[in-house]
């Protein structure tokens, strides 16, 4: 009986955290609706996950778009289709490699230090003290930092998007010999519109995804450093294993497009 | 007047209150006593509805703290009415020392210009006794006496009628606790301020209390003016207030 009993609970315990996440996540989206608003946070969380992510989106992407081109040249020697390098490394940055990537780095820089920032306030009564200043924690702290994210995510994807094409660009025509009119011409006349669109898509998800479990993981966490680090790991686990779940299920629903 | 009747609560299996009953009149200043871990932070929590009790009923002037809706217009009002010093300072590291103090003046329904709130903001300074050029100091760079005297300062920026303490002297040197304690007194006595405190710093409870209050097995064991508390007759407030191992309380907890 012991066996049945303990994966019960195991799935009650996972229906109930879901319903948790739902439930702070419908409210963070109802303070959206709801005055008083605080731009200076948002404009502060902008600065924050937008700009200060820069650096960190474009050295990931840059890598991996020049890998790739690598890859993609190797694997289509073995049937002769190394010229489809340009468009290959487009379609793959742009539908699947940039969002997932930014995402994850996000997930890395932004989820992490949301969740210990919010943390540490909650440990040190600071959240308590918001309330008792009469104002509400879920304004001022969550709703600008998911907005932000959501916001930002779609300019950092496209960014990471541009400097991956460019990697790929970069090794194509220095180590690979192609002619780097030829490879741009090839990259803009592949890509489409709705491949454009699906990745910006994407990104906003991902970032509304971090950002959120950045506030969820932060406002629960239990006391202490350990209840910090606790709250931060979970965070980070979360919005990685949320992003890339989500990815599919996006993917999924824009794959006719 | 605020008033607590039958108020329970538990944290799992854990009852840490078991039917507080408490009376604070207006105007005066009540201190909370009792071991730690015997509830006097919860019990505050409870009167702000930072917890929410199990049972039993906390009014503030008649209104019912328990039915007020988070994030409601009353209950940004009747949170409008309190301040709070709380045991670590609960500073907002993110702003500067102006900022922190000045924090219900910039925003929410008190809100004024920023050159007016930051000048009340270094008179409120002023009054706990620091110099302006702390202010735009990040709390991080303030020591701990420095500390509490802002957080003081925050819990009095928009004059509040009501006044909580949660352990004000914890972690300061015996001068700086003298010190916050006479502030603290002079404060609550010029504002006219209800004042509850919480402690167990026998020294504060002297200099700040009109009214003492101990809680002890999740109710108040007993109450009353400060001037009886030494001749009370209730062995667990004797053993308590003169701090002897030997006693009805167990000292192993």
């Amino acid at each position: 009986m012991r066996l049945p009993a303990s994966i019960g609970r195991l799935v009650l315990g996972f229906l109930a955290a879901i319903g948790r996440v739902a439930l702070f996540g419908f409210e963070t989206v109802s303070h959206l609706f709801r005055p008083p608003y605080y731009p200076r946070e948002v404009a502060q969380a902008l600065m924050q996950i937008g700009y200060f992510s820069l650096p960190v989106v474009g050295l990931t992407t840059i890598f991996t778009g020049g890998a790739l081109a690598l890859q993609i040249y190797a694997g289509g020697a073995r049937f002769s289709a190394e010229a489809v390098v340009p468009q290959i490394v487009a379609i793959g940055m742009v539908r699947e490699l940039g969002p997932v990537l930014v995402g994850l780095m996000i997930a890395a820089r932004v989820t992490s230090s949301i969740a210990a920032e919010i943390a540490t306030m909650k440990v040190t009564e600071q959240i308590d003290a918001l309330v008792t200043l009469s104002t509400n924690p879920m304004k001022y702290l969550t709703l600008p930092r998911v907005l932000a994210a959501t916001l930002v995510m779609p300019v950092l994807v496209a960014v990471g998007n541009v400097i991956g094409i460019m990697g790929g660009f970069l090794v194509g025509v220095n180590r690979l010999g192609f002619n780097a009119g030829t490879y741009l011409r090839n990259t803009i006349d592949f890509l489409e519109p709705s491949d454009i669109m699906t990745s910006l898509a994407k990104g906003a998800v991902f970032g509304f995804l971090a950002a959120l479990m950045g506030c969820y993981f932060g406002m629960r966490s239990g006391r202490g450093a350990q209840g910090v680090g606790s709250a931060t790991k979970s965070a980070v686990v979360a919005a990685s294993v949320l992003i890339l779940a989500a990815n599919f299920i996006l993917t999924e629903m824009f794959f006719a497009a | 007047m605020i008033e607590l009747r039958d108020v329970h609560k538990s944290f799992g299996a854990k009852h840490v209150l078991r039917g507080v009953d408490l009376e604070i009149a207006r105007g005066k200043s009540m201190v909370i006593i009792g071991g730690s871990g015997t509830g006097k932070s919860v019990t505050l929590k409870c009167v702000l509805g930072l917890i929410a009790a199990d049972k039993g009923l906390v009014t503030v002037d008649g209104q019912d703290v328990t039915k007020l809706r988070q994030g409601s217009a009353e209950r940004d009002a009747f949170l409008a009415r309190f301040g709070m010093l709380f045991q670590g300072g609960a500073l907002f590291d993110s702003l500067t020392v102006w900022q922190n103090v000045a924090f219900r003046l910039l925003r929410g329904s008190l809100k004024r210009p920023k050159e007016e709130a930051r000048e009340i903001a270094i008179e409120k300074l002023r009054r706990v006794g620091l110099t302006p050029d702390v202010a735009d100091l990040f709390p991080a760079e303030l020591s701990g006496g420095m500390q509490k005297r802002v957080g003081l300062a925050r819990a009095i920026a928009a004059e509040p009628e009501i006044i909580f303490f949660d352990e004000p002297t914890t972690g300061l040197d015996p001068i700086m606790s003298g010190v916050i304690n006479e502030l603290i007194r002079e404060i609550v006595v010029e504002m006219g301020a209800t004042a509850m405190t919480i402690t167990h710093d026998m020294t504060s409870v002297r200099a700040i209390a009109d009214n003492v209050a101990m809680l002890h097995g999740g109710k108040i064991r007993w109450t009353g003016p400060v001037g009886d508390m030494d001749a009370s007759g209730d062995p667990y407030v004797a053993q308590f207030i003169f701090g002897c191992a030997e006693g009805p309380i167990e000292t192993v907890r």
